[in-house]
């Protein structure tokens, strides 16, 4: 696919998800490339009008309307419905790309051998390439074979990824997986005479075992092992494999995607693949550790950017499929309990009233809450939520190291000691929030508390926010302008909230009482002290640039730069100023929920929000 | 999206009523076009193929793959019984003889030579499609769907639990604001639909099921209540598969609510009638909300469809679905073009509704449900 980036002028992109297709037109202005207009429509892959283009041109036709430009030919059943960019770039286009996640995105299920071990190899190729992974199943999982059955059955997956064994190695249960998938044979979502697609990257000496036994069910095709060796990890081939089949298999069997395709020069990128790619290019440029979260109706996905011991950036993808702010809120009541969603909340809500309104919301996802108490409800559920998807992130976002250890049982391995945590909050340097909950907070303090609050930030962290859901768009846009993908990310989707300092320190460091934990500086600006307990904000730093100096009052504290270092670094600050936290980590709030409400209204009002509390 | 709303819930005492029955895999009808059916009248029969079981023989006996394959007393395509050997061995020079049998009766599909697994598939299993909706067939797909069309009261729901459920509508003695309690559930009450109520104690859902009620529908149904009759709690809103007795379908909600009028008042005209209610409901795209269905076979009506998908415009009647006004009903008088300041801070599209106390408030549009 040749496209000259230096002749583009307006690229239409649509990302067509789950329930909105959102149109975005990107424009080569005098300033650069700028987001310019956009338009959104509900997704139609279902009865009664099951095709994604009309929900596409539907948004199209919203961006002409609002514009005045025109975008769209004379129907044409078989052709691009565009106009060309004419040569006052007044009308038509030069380019359309596109990203999906229509339908429910990419569903896939994954197995492996051992569950630290290929089983989450091929999980995190699976995640990498944008799907979501509805189950790992893994020979040491402890399920019995009827339940693995019963399992792969009702899931009915896109794509299934068998791994399992390094080259060489484990046989019989890699075997084992691809009998359970034939004993199963699960129907694919999409395409009634559709064979099941089948990704093999285990042990290559049994894959023409495990072809001939899924040949009567399966279109199989075989890359190489995700884990050819014990410590090295090759998902690319996998990743590959795995866009190969959903454009082949997936997107040209959902409901109109096969126009949809015919309409853009270049493949149809799964949503999460792309907003992947564009988290990963800018973490890159910009040297820095990267942590994005976006949080749907439904799920919510994580996106991290960290360096592993040896200094290689290491990217990983990881969806909670059921966490989310809508149609999966009810689902974050049941996973965190009641209890911990109260705690956010600077108002007291009774126990029968919290979870009948989010079940109600549940029913009801479109509704938006119009009470200030509605409103800390949902932020409330958000934080929970980002700290459950984290939790889960960091349990695969793990780097590899160290020699294999035999258990003397068949060839199963623990590779548990080889695994460490990439995910190190004290060094991220940028946090990214996305959709709804975050991006249209009524204020931008509420989106930089909720990512405060959920992921527990420390040291110091900048604080942003996605302004409309731009990155699948500029991810699409990034695979064939670069340039252009960087320009707009920077002007019109990174929104620069606030910087938070959060030092952490060893328990018997800081006594319980308030005492001075460091001293913050910014040039040009002004110092501040920051105590233990309390939050406070520093509005006057906002949109300041200079060197930021943190100085711990105590060599047990640490703010970034090891126990008792000095941070310096040059920033920009957001529009919200500096957020400093000296209420400690983990963050414990107190259990008595008069207490607990009392403190959240202290801290809410430090930020200068608004407390109406209905019992004070 | 500039007009959002939440479409509202199609209730009618006089809808085109069609249920499309399709087999999960091809098999065969039974009925044709212009049959008239009944709601238990089985429509189509398919034959499931039977499960695939893994005999891990290699394993079970201890043995090697190879040890396996020159063991084997059967090949592939032989139909074998449970309790069949299917594979001998003897070690150490004969001394130790031992076999392994079938552990189920059907027909060996494939021997995997580098495990020693042997797979046996067992005998198909019949599956019937019944109608559910009483009715005349008025398409077939062959060897895939029948479609049955009739006419009669059609009432959706916001939530259920339970699948499909065949019986009398019975209404209960109870005000459309009042809990359910004990007392209310009629006995006996196998075979009935009751109707009626704000919302069920748990100890009276409990009672409906002990009773053998297969479904009950009313305003709304308490969280925890509704997690006491399931034994374990919901967490996305996709339903339709609980094993439970009694299918439950509420029409507001979560929490203490009344039951929607307008809907009390279609299904109280068919008191003793036949019904078929779902409780299954997916919020997600594609949107399933549960439903009552009382057909009216020979009887037809005139049409008198209502809930016509029309827009939010002025006049019309809408309920807010959401605190401060959740469950207030009243009429829109103004829709203001551009975003308007809310409670939370947001700017959002809304609408002036006026309450039927005279009141007027400003709710966001994307709170509003059409009558």
């Amino acid at each position: 696919m040749s496209i000259d980036p230096q002749k583009l002028r307006t690229v239409l992109v649509t990302d067509c998800g789950s329930t909105t297709t959102k149109a975005l037109l990107f424009q080569k202005t005098q300033q650069g490339w700028r987001q310019t207009q956009r338009g959104e429509a509900p997704t139609t892959v279902e009865a009664p009008v099951a095709d994604v283009t009309v929900g596409a041109v539907n948004a199209f036709t919203e961006i002409s309307e609002i514009s005045g430009r025109k975008l769209l030919a004379p129907a044409s059943e078989h052709g691009a419905p565009f106009l060309p960019n004419n040569a006052a770039d007044s009308e038509g286009i030069d380019l359309y790309l596109s990203t999906s996640s229509a339908g429910g995105g990419l569903q896939m299920m994954v197995t492996g051998v051992v569950r630290e071990m290929t089983t989450e190899s091929a999980q995190r190729a699976a995640l990498g390439a944008g799907a979501i992974v509805l189950d790992a199943i893994s020979a040491d999982d402890g399920r019995e074979d009827h339940e693995r059955i019963e399992r792969i059955r009702h899931l009915r997956p896109d794509i299934v990824l068998i791994t399992g064994g390094i080259d060489g190695g484990s046989s019989t249960h890699v075997i084992e997986m691809a009998e359970l998938l034939r004993a199963a044979s699960p129907r694919p979502r999409f395409g009634d005479t559709l064979r099941l697609p089948v990704i093999y990257a285990g042990n290559n000496l049994v894959a023409e075992d495990v072809r001939e036994i899924l040949a009567p069910i399966a279109d199989v095709s075989v890359v190489a092992n995700v884990r050819p060796e014990i410590n090295r990890e090759q998902l690319i081939p996998a990743r590959e494999a795995i866009h190969e089949f959903f454009l082949s298999h997936v997107m040209s069997h959902s409901p109109g995607y096969g126009k949809l395709l015919s309409w853009s020069p270049w493949p149809v990128m799964p949503t999460p693949a792309a907003v992947g790619d564009m988290v990963l290019s800018y973490a890159r440029d910009s040297g820095q550790q990267v942590l994005c979260a976006d949080i749907g109706g439904a799920t919510t996905d994580v996106f991290s950017v960290f360096r592993d011991r040896g200094g290689q950036e290491v990217f990983t993808r990881t969806v909670s499929a059921n966490l989310g702010m809508s149609y999966s809120m009810a689902n974050v009541l049941v996973e965190a309990g009641s209890a911990s969603i109260r705690r956010w909340i600077p108002a007291e809500i009774s126990e029968s009233d919290l979870r009948d309104r989010l079940r109600n919301k549940m029913i009801r996802p479109t509704s938006i809450p119009q009470t200030i108490e509605d409103l800390w409800l949902e932020q409330a559920v958000c934080r929970e939520a980002l700290r459950l998807s984290l939790s889960h992130h960091r349990s695969l976002a793990v780097g590899l190291s160290g020699v294999r250890q035999e258990r003397g049982i068949s060839d199963l391995f623990s590779q548990s000691e080889n695994r460490y945590q990439l995910v190190d909050p004290l060094k991220l340097d940028l946090v990214i929030g996305s959709g709804g909950v975050l991006s249209h907070a009524p204020r931008r303090i509420e989106a930089a508390m909720m990512m405060l609050d959920g992921f527990e930030l420390q040291g110091v962290t900048q604080i942003a926010v996605d302004s409309i859901f731009m990155l699948p768009h500029l991810g699409v846009l990034a695979a064939v302008h670069p340039q252009a993908a960087k320009e707009i990310f920077l002007h019109d989707c990174l929104v620069n909230v606030a910087h938070a300092i959060v030092p952490v320190w060893r328990p018997r460091a800081v006594s319980n009482r308030e005492v001075l934990l460091a001293t913050v500086s910014l040039a040009g600006c002004g110092t501040w002290q920051l105590f233990s307990g309390r939050l406070q904000a520093v509005f006057e730093a906002a949109g300041v640039s200079g060197e930021l100096v943190v100085v711990p009052a105590d060599r047990g504290i640490d703010v970034g730069a090891g126990p008792g270092g000095t941070l310096r670094r040059e920033v920009k600050i957001g529009e919200c100023g500096l957020i400093l936290d000296g209420r400690g980590r983990p963050l414990v709030l107190p259990e008595d929920p008069k207490l607990c409400v009392s403190k959240q209204q202290e801290s809410y009002r430090a930020l200068g929000l608004e407390v109406r509390a209905k019992h004070e | 999206m500039s007009s959002a709303f939440v479409p509202g819930l199609k209730v009618s005492r006089s809808a085109a009523l069609q249920k499309v029955r399709e087999l999960p895999i091809p098999g065969e009808l039974l009925v044709a076009v212009g049959d008239q059916v009944t709601a238990d009248q089985v429509v189509a029969v398919a034959t499931l193929p039977g499960d695939l079981i893994i005999a891990r023989i290699a394993e079970k006996m201890a043995i090697e793959p190879f040890e396996v394959l020159s063991g084997l007393a059967v090949k592939i395509g032989d139909v074998v019984q449970q309790g069949q050997i299917l594979c001998r061995h003897s070690g150490f020079f004969g001394l130790f003889k031992s076999t392994f049998e079938s552990p189920v009766s059907g027909t060996v599909e494939f021997i995997t030579e580098r495990t020693g697994h042997l797979a046996i598939r067992v005998a198909p299993r019949k599956m019937e499609l019944r109608a559910f909706l009483a009715g005349k067939v008025t398409a077939i797909a062959p060897g895939s769907s029948v479609t049955i069309s009739s006419r009669g009261a059609l009432v959706q729901g916001i939530f259920g639990v339970g699948g499909e459920r065949c019986g009398t509508l019975r209404m209960l003695a109870v005000e459309a604001d009042a809990e359910i309690e004990p007392q209310d559930i009629p006995d006996p009450a196998r075979g009935l639909v009751l109707v009626g109520g704000a919302r069920p104690s748990l100890a009276a859902l409990q009672l409906a099921a002990a009773r053998g009620a297969v479904g009950l529908v009313c305003g709304a149904i308490d969280d925890r209540t509704l997690a006491g009759y399931l034994g374990y709690e919901l967490g996305i809103a996709l339903t339709g598969d609980e094993q439970v007795v009694t299918t439950v379908i509420v029409t507001e909600g979560f929490g203490n609510l009344a039951f929607s009028q307008r809907a009390l008042a279609v299904l109280r005209e068919f008191d003793g009638s036949a019904v078929s209610i779902n409780g299954a409901t997916q919020v997600r795209a594609g949107a399933l909300r549960p439903e009552i269905l009382v057909p009216r076979i020979g009887n037809a009506i005139e049409s008198q469809d209502e809930a016509a998908m029309l827009g939010l415009e002025l006049g019309r009647a809408v309920r807010i679905i959401r605190v401060p006004y959740f469950g207030v009903s009243g009429t829109v008088k103004e829709l203001p073009e551009g975003l308007v300041k809310i409670e939370t801070g947001a700017d959002t599209r809304v609408a002036v509704i006026e309450l039927q106390d005279g009141r007027q408030v400003a709710v966001p549009r994307a709170n509003l449900e059409l009558i």
